[in-house]
């Protein structure tokens, strides 16, 4: 009978502590990023951490009057990091897609970047034609909005290679081992426009849902404050200015 | 029976159709990868051996020397440089030979070759210095010439001596074959990271083909237990 008791009372207890922690008023929220991903996130020569994600989540704590703490991550151990309590939030350009939204919740999107085709200087292929794409060797990297946009609508018709980082596909682009490449749009700009021989195919493809902050699925909390604060932010042109500061084109949702 | 796993299929989320046949197109790929080094690696590696055991400095030489570098260095690198250094080679996209190494198949294959054969050329040649002194110099009192003694005595009794070590070298090629995936070759290991970053789930992905790779392991061991049986039933202790 005692032991009875002493168990209901620990029970009670740890429902106690837990009511506690879903109280939480979220006056600190730990955000993580991973760098470098440019223009998104990445540290300036002087170590400082900066980009477009950086500069929003920045005017979010400012607008939700917390006190944030960045934590920087490796994109591999994200999700896990996130479940584990290691940070509160992701905001490192995670794309919304039905599979992570089993693990996290995602808040409204806040940006969205399209999907850009890549070819060798001279490559004259009408990418909006099937059968001009028919046997043609694509690289995209593993998991993206792009892998599933290409697996999806392509699958049949073009030979689909994937690759784990951008750079070894840019390789394989220049040993004319791939035809194509389809990256997010920046990325490319950045590891294959800056090389020569290489342009732009095509127009861009607007794909998938868009990025979204993730976070835990019990703090609906904090996703309904974090949601507020990104459509004040989009509505009174903080967003607009941040944008404006990093990209030519528009990426808001 | 079938209805059962259709629908153990139906309700699983990762384990669909269309997942189980990205990991067979794997293990397709991936055994033949495997079994075309490996045959190719011991026909190059029989006459190597025997090259490598020349008291001529001239023949033995280069075979030390490739087999030091190849044994000398990591698989991983060994493929990178094959992979990314035919690539670079000034105009060879234009030559035939490029319509055998555009694919990644042929590269890793040839690596592959290149590194099964070193090793198996070292196992051969070990069982062949350790052939009895006086199993050679019978030979010889019967009159055989040298490739004669070569081809009755010196590789047969070779052969029984080489076969343990030589089936480790296979379950390690099985498993050195793990990295053919990083130049986009979609083998087990390929499928499996495929699939893991499709859908976050790296246990399912990973699990599922490390059993594969066993189930694989463990039919070698097998049939090389049998072949051992066969080659080295005359040292087997007489039946009471």
């Amino acid at each position: 009978m005692n032991r009875l008791i002493v168990a209901a009372s620990c029970a009670l207890a740890l429902m106690a502590g837990s009511a506690q922690t879903q109280a939480k008023d979220w006056k600190d929220i730990r955000i993580a990023f991973d760098v470098p991903y440019e223009p998104f996130e990445y540290k300036t020569p002087d170590g400082e951490l900066t980009g477009f994600e950086v500069d929003l989540a920045r005017a979010m704590c400012k607008d939700l009057k917390a006190n944030c703490e960045f934590v920087i991550q490796s994109w591999d151990g994200m999700i896990p990091g996130l479940l584990a309590r290691k940070f509160d939030a992701i905001m490192s350009s995670m794309s919304i897609t039905p599979e992570r939204a089993e693990q996290v919740l995602f808040s409204e999107p806040y940006y969205n970047t399209p999907g850009a085709w890549f070819g060798r200087k001279g490559t004259n292929i009408d990418v909006t034609d099937k059968d001009a794409l028919k046997g043609k060797i694509v690289g995209v990297q593993r998991g993206t909005t792009m892998d599933t946009y290409v697996t999806n609508e392509l699958g049949g018709i073009v030979q689909v290679k994937r690759y784990t980082t951008a750079d070894d596909m840019v390789l394989d682009l220049e040993a004319q081992r791939l035809d194509l490449v389809f990256v997010d749009y920046p990325v490319g700009e950045q590891t294959i426009l800056s090389k020569d021989g290489f342009t732009v195919v095509g127009k861009p493809v607007k794909l998938g849902e868009g990025v979204g902050v993730a976070m835990r699925k019990r703090d609906k909390d904090l996703a309904a404050k974090i949601n507020a604060s990104l459509k004040k932010l989009k509505n009174n042109g903080t967003y607009d200015t941040i944008m404006k500061k990093y990209f030519a084109y528009d990426v808001k949702m | 029976m079938p209805e059962m796993i259709t629908n153990w299929l139906n309700t699983h989320e990762i384990f669909t159709a269309t997942t189980i046949l990205h990991y067979w197109s794997g293990l397709v790929t991936t055994v033949q990868l495997v079994f075309l080094s490996l045959i190719i690696g011991l026909v190059l590696s029989v006459p190597l051996a025997v090259m490598r055991t020349s008291r001529n400095l001239l023949i033995s030489g280069p075979v030390w020397v490739y087999t030091y570098l190849f044994r000398g260095t990591p698989l991983l690198i060994q493929l990178y440089v094959i992979y990314y250094g035919i690539g670079v080679i000034d105009g060879i996209q234009d030559t035939f030979w490029w319509d055998i190494f555009k694919a990644p198949f042929y590269p890793a294959l040839l690596a592959f070759v290149l590194n099964t054969a070193a090793y198996t050329t070292e196992i051969i040649r070990g069982a062949m210095v350790a052939t009895p002194q006086g199993e050679i110099e019978a030979a010889k009192a019967y009159g055989m010439s040298w490739f004669k003694r070569l081809r009755r005595i010196v590789l047969p009794s070779a052969a029984r001596r080489a076969v343990q070590a030589y089936s480790n070298e296979v379950i390690f090629m099985l498993h050195a074959s793990a990295i053919a995936s990083v130049v986009t070759i979609v083998d087990l290991t390929g499928a499996a990271r495929d699939i893991y970053s499709r859908f976050y789930a790296p246990f399912d992905a990973f699990i599922a083909v490390a059993l594969i790779y066993m189930a694989l392991t463990f039919t070698l061991i097998f049939c090389f237990r049998k072949l051992e049986r066969h080659l080295l039933r005359h040292l087997k202790p007489a039946n009471g």
